[in-house]
């Protein structure tokens, strides 16, 4: 009689503690099959793991010292002049032809590729600066004096990392926000709602302007700060998918299982509005990098001296006769933003479920 | 029919192949069947049979290229459709062969009127028609398919329409080119017995009016009874048996088939004890929808129930009946506490209708619900272990993980899902066996009162029997009590001992099953009866009235 049990003899199957739902197995695949993205992923991982190790790829500091039977990591550890021959008990300057023959003299460095860092301004350029792209500037320096590439590889790590954080923490409140509003509905909703409208309705940048006018800005000032206006790109998603979710029948059949609200949002319907948060994100980072660089441009951003993709723009309106650095500031914001909407669009995909057929 | 001897449609040895993820999935292996003029032929099956898949590609209307014909050919009056370009396919289909597709509400455009849908098929195939005529010809055909007021309703849109007016408007435009065959796939499932039954009624009129050939897919092995000449049965992809329905269904020679044939619901309500205590009273229940104007100042009510008063005794079960709309999920929900409702009501002998949310928390665990969606009512992130053990983690917080998991593997097999199921995802199965895993995690916490929320309607017929006869075993072993909440009168015979006819929020009649069946006294409950039980509209003019 019961032939529906049948039916489901056991496919004898391990128990596992933890495996990856067919649901998500079958979305990574779909993200796999969207190859701009998937590579873009690849790109912008591989670029962002070498930008974190920026102190090793540009410094102005060797990466290894052998010197008179002694290792020394210069890069890492900070070692006084004295520690080489040297007369001042501050940190060693590399970049002195004095300290260079001291070193040389007994025993031998490696360099990073680039023997620069952000801040390492050449005093040896001959040349009127900026200086244009040469062999020993490959992308030429600011009007500073200052190594662009290594300024570049900086500034995409400051960037990224800033905007990622902002992501993070304004994904956070965003969707508490918006999983209150959805869920209680009513008054709370349309309380909430409205006064996002009218915090929404201030103006970010005159605020900046005020705020760096009391305090140096720095990157928490500005992170706390633009957090407050950047929360309200998700509540509107995550409310609508609450909204929706409550009253469905899983959710009632939660509720008459005396459930607490808390745990019927974060237990039921949260993981089914995930959806439209994660296909957000991507997007919600490239506005967060977008706003700190036009902030940098604005100079209202970042302390004055960071290796920041705003401040080499707004150099290159400066010094209209050095096309490299618009050139190369340009490039780098469009790589990266472009990558960022690839691996969006892909994300988009996979959660699409018109697309999983 | 005169033509009896060339048949209209051959269907021979078709095959439907699906790729998905580079693997091939057969939907329909090697069908083969004809159907002349004038004819019904049923093909009938579950959910996943390849029905309407074998149904689907006679109007080439199939996800090609993800869908391929391996084999066999279709042939429309000798004319091979299989592999036909999409200019011949245009002809053919609206024209030649017309869709009454399963739901009505999204097969409308809702931003469009009736009429301009139903003129655009109609000029579609007869270019050279004015505006006029089309127009004419859609009231015409209004009013053929039984719209009343059709010179007026022709200019509503769908939501402005019920379920059984939209499928009539579906049926006038499929009907607009005159076709020789109509495809009816699963035409009333979307709607209520009573509407049901007048839909039916309405396609073997027209049918033969028309002399139009009719392929009707379905679930529903009454509807086969009623509305087919022959009837193939298919499950798997595969025709098993067909021929003439009273022939197959008198002495079916497969073994699906007598298993199709026997898994109707049926049995009877368990014997009880006389006046066992009671479990849940209602006194004047009412739940008033306020309708809220300018300001939210509430301009009226709707009155989903209104003044319902019922006793549902230890072990028994109470039927409550009624078309969609009668308010009767609203009072499953209302005694529950689910929603607010005015009017006293008693849990076992406590008054529960006073509680807020968080007093109603320690009564939970003896009152519990199923609905009726077994698709939407699980959560689709949570596994099935994680779904069943909720109300053990609440309500027995002493439980260790593994007592919760050995617990949740015995309730899985007492409603007769064996195997290692415990950490797969509620997608990965069946209608049928998902409504097990709701009742699992009702059943769990061995409470007193459930609320059966139309458990069976969103179910094959042949699941429907199934969950009817666990529902029973399971009332007998826990002595549970049932609020069973249905529009099918066939369902609720079996398991009811008392019946609650409901409509528009009141109570039409009220007494024990036996009496009921047997002597109903109003004539909505009679409609109700016929509707369930013969498929049959009972009277023509309650059919223009409540339609």
């Amino acid at each position: 009689m019961n032939v529906e049990a049948q039916a489901l003899e056991p496919p004898v199957e391990p128990v596992r503690r933890f495996r990856f739902t067919p649901l998500t197995r079958r979305r990574w695949a779909t993200f796999r099959a969207h190859k701009r993205g998937y590579y873009s992923l690849w790109i912008f991982l591989a670029l962002y793991l070498v930008s974190l190790c920026a102190e090793l790829v540009a410094n102005d500091k060797p990466l290894f010292v052998w010197h008179k039977g002694g290792a020394y990591v210069p890069a890492l550890v900070a070692y006084p002049e004295t520690a080489f021959g040297g007369q001042f008990e501050t940190e060693a300057d590399y970049s002195d032809p004095a300290v260079q023959k001291m070193i040389a003299d007994n025993g031998w460095a490696i360099w990073p590729i680039i023997p620069y860092s952000y801040k390492t301004i050449d005093y040896d350029i001959g040349a009127e600066l900026p200086d244009g792209p040469s062999a020993r500037h490959w992308l030429g320096t600011d009007d500073q004096g200052r190594d662009v590439l290594a300024r570049l590889i900086y500034g995409f790590r400051l960037s990224v990392s800033f905007g990622l954080l902002l992501t993070v923490f304004s994904s956070m409140i965003g969707v508490a926000a918006g999983a209150v509003q959805g869920f209680f509905g009513g008054w709370t909703d349309l309380l909430l709602q409205r006064a996002i409208e009218i915090f929404q309705s201030l103006p970010l940048l005159y605020l900046l302007i005020i705020v760096s006018t009391m305090v140096q800005p720095g990157f928490f000032t500005l992170l706390g700060v633009l957090l407050l206006f950047s929360w309200m790109a998700l509540v509107r998603v995550v409310r609508a998918e609450f909204l929706r979710a409550r009253n469905l029948e899983y959710v009632r059949a939660a509720r008459a299982l005396g459930l607490k609200n808390g745990k019927i949002m974060f237990k039921h319907i949260l993981p089914n509005a995930m959806v439209a948060t994660l296909t957000f994100l991507p997007f919600v980072l490239n506005a967060s990098i977008t706003t700190l660089t036009s902030l940098d441009f604005l100079g209202f951003g970042l302390p004055r001296g960071s290796p920041s993709l705003g401040e080499l723009l707004s150099q290159a309106r400066n010094n209209l006769n050095a096309p490299w650095l618009g050139v190369s500031g340009f490039m780098v914001m469009a790589i990266m933003l472009s990558l960022l909407i690839f691996i969006g669009e892909a994300v988009r995909d996979a959660f699409d479920p018109r697309r999983a057929a | 029919m005169s033509e009896a001897g060339t048949p209209l449609l051959e269907v021979e040895n078709l095959g439907v192949n699906f790729r998905s993820e580079g693997r091939i999935i057969e939907a329909v292996k090697g069908a083969t069947f004809t159907l002349r003029r004038g004819e019904t032929l049923s093909l009938v099956g579950e959910s996943g049979s390849g029905k309407s898949t074998a149904a689907m590609s006679i109007m080439q209307l199939l996800p090609y290229p993800i869908a391929s014909h391996p084999t066999g050919s279709i042939r429309l009056d000798g004319q091979e459709l299989v592999g036909a370009d999409e200019r011949t396919m245009q002809r053919v289909r609206g024209h030649r062969i017309a869709l009454v597709p399963q739901e009505p509400l999204t097969s409308l455009n809702p931003l469009h009127t009736i009429d301009r849908q139903i003129i655009e098929s109609i000029r579609q195939h007869q270019p050279d028609i004015t505006k006029e005529a089309a127009l004419a010809r859609t009231i015409e055909l209004l009013k053929l398919v039984g719209l009343r007021d059709a010179e007026n309703r022709v200019k509503s849109y769908p939501h402005e329409l019920s379920g059984g007016q939209r499928q009539r408007v579906m049926i006038a435009m499929a009907l607009a080119n005159e076709p020789d065959l109509l495809i009816a796939d699963e035409p009333t499932t979307a709607l209520d017995v009573t509407v049901q039954a007048q839909v039916l009624d309405l396609l073997q009129k027209l049918q033969k009016q028309l002399g139009m050939a009719m392929l009707l897919i379905t679930h529903d092995l009454g509807i086969v009874r009623k509305m087919a000449e022959r009837v193939c049965v298919m499950t798997d992809g595969v025709i098993v048996e067909a021929g003439n329905t009273a022939e197959v269904f008198d002495n079916p020679r497969h073994a699906y088939t007598k298993k199709l044939l026997d898994a109707e619901p049926r049995g009877r309500p368990l014997e009880t004890a006389q006046e066992p205590a009671c479990v849940m009273e209602a006194d004047d229940l009412k739940v008033h929808f306020p309708i809220k104007g300018w300001f939210g100042k509430p301009r009226g009510h709707v009155k989903a129930v209104d003044g319902i008063s019922i006793r549902i005794r230890r072990g028994k079960t109470l039927g409550v009946v009624g078309e969609s709309g009668s308010g009767k999920s609203t009072m499953g929900l209302a005694l529950l506490r689910l929603i607010k409702s005015q009017g006293g009501i008693r849990f076992c002998e406590e008054p529960i209708d006073m509680r807020n949310t968080k007093e109603m928390r320690r009564f939970r665990d003896r009152m519990q619900i199923v609905f009726q969606d077994p698709f939407a009512s699980l959560s689709p992130r949570l596994t099935i272990a994680q779904i069943i053990e909720e109300g053990l983690i609440n309500f027995r917080p002493e439980l260790g993980r593994q007592e919760r998991r050995d617990a949740v593997r015995q309730m899985l097999d007492e409603v007769g899902l064996r195997g290692n199921i415990l950490d797969r995802y509620p997608h990965e199965f069946s209608g049928g066996q998902r409504q097990r895993i709701a009742i699992a995690r009702a059943i769990i916490l061995k409470p007193d009162f459930v609320v059966l929320d139309e458990p069976t309607s969103a179910l094959d017929m042949s699941v429907q029997g199934q969950i009817v006869d666990l529902l029973r075993d399971l009332q007998e072993k826990h002595g549970l009590t049932y609020l069973f909440i249905s529009h099918d009168l066939k369902v609720v015979r079996a398991l009811a001992h008392d019946i609650v006819v409901m409509k528009d929020g009141h109570v039409v009649e009220h007494g024990p099953a036996d009496g009921i069946f047997e002597s109903a006294s109003s004539a909505y409950t009679k409609e109700l009866i016929s509707a369930a039980f013969d498929l049959r509209a009972r009277d023509p003019a309650m059919t223009t009235v409540s339609s």
